[in-house]
């Protein structure tokens, strides 16, 4: 009989970081199921092409559906990352190394996505 | 396999939580390895998901390459149309999926205090549930590689 992670008791973060991870889970569920369906299983990738991602991002609801995906799944990911490496790295200042490493790359990887989603104009595909 | 509450006293809030592995011992954990349901459901989620976020990070960049224009996104989304690939990208929709369902139980586990009791039950759910979705996903992704 094992919970797959016992309650945080010690920390602040750690609670959150915790209570996050269920319901971030929870909205992932819906969001990336919803968007594996359509880009995956309803659309074979050979018709994944830049006009039809230029056809969905002409309406606001996918912007904003793909901008709360990416930011839910990348924080979601990389937290989860940082639970698993916690498990095997146990000196404070490797800890602190793993998680200003996955916060960067979160940074870094949010930023990009969340341009791209937010400036593309698909008008320069029609060129 | 016993069903048994493990060091659950009454007076913790929400039924206890002193449960299964103790994060600075999971190399002990792995060592006494009984083969129970519920460390097969951990060390798969760990593993999925760990391949999700991975993917996650190339699906980023192959997205952020659409700033690029037509011709740099097409040659690049191209490449994920080969066939060694869909057999990957079925893999991705296992893992995705096991996770997915695998969160739930995680999630009931921790916030209904019967839920460690109904854990292995539960196991077996996710398991169902999760092959009741991805078989025929699977088979419509096969399928696609044919249109």
């Amino acid at each position: 009989m094992y919970a797959a992670r016992s309650r945080p008791t010690a920390g602040n973060f750690e609670l959150w970081a915790w209570l996050f991870m269920r319901i971030s889970g929870i909205a992932l569920l819906l969001l990336v199921l919803i968007h594996f369906a359509i880009m995956h299983l309803f659309t074979p990738l050979s018709d994944v092409t830049f006009d039809f991602v230029a056809a969905r991002f002409s309406t606001p609801f996918w912007r904003i559906y793909d901008l709360v995906l990416l930011a839910l799944a990348l924080v979601h990911g990389m937290n989860g990352v940082r639970v698993v490496a916690d498990d095997y790295i146990h000196s404070r200042g490797w800890r602190l190394v793993t998680a200003t490493t996955l916060w960067t790359i979160t940074f870094i990887f949010m930023v990009i996505g969340a341009q791209i989603i937010l400036s593309f104009q698909p008008s320069v595909g029609t060129g | 396999m016993a069903l048994r509450p493990l060091n659950r006293s009454p007076g913790e809030p929400m039924g206890g939580w002193r449960l299964g592995i103790d994060r600075s011992r999971a190399w002990t954990w792995f060592a006494n390895y009984k083969g129970q349901t519920g460390q097969w459901a951990q060390l798969v989620h760990r593993l999925t998901g760990l391949g999700v976020a991975l993917f996650l990070l190339v699906h980023i960049i192959d997205t952020v390459l659409l700033g690029w224009g037509p011709s740099v996104y097409n040659a690049v989304a191209g490449f994920w149309t080969q066939p060694w690939f869909i057999g990957l990208e079925i893999l991705l929709a296992g893992a995705v999926i096991f996770h997915a369902i695998n969160g739930i139980r995680v999630a009931i586990i921790d916030f209904w205090d019967l839920g460690s009791i109904y854990q292995e039950r539960l196991f077996w759910g996710v398991v169902v549930i999760s092959l009741v979705l991805f078989v025929p996903t699977a088979v419509v992704m096969a399928s696609n590689i044919w249109r």
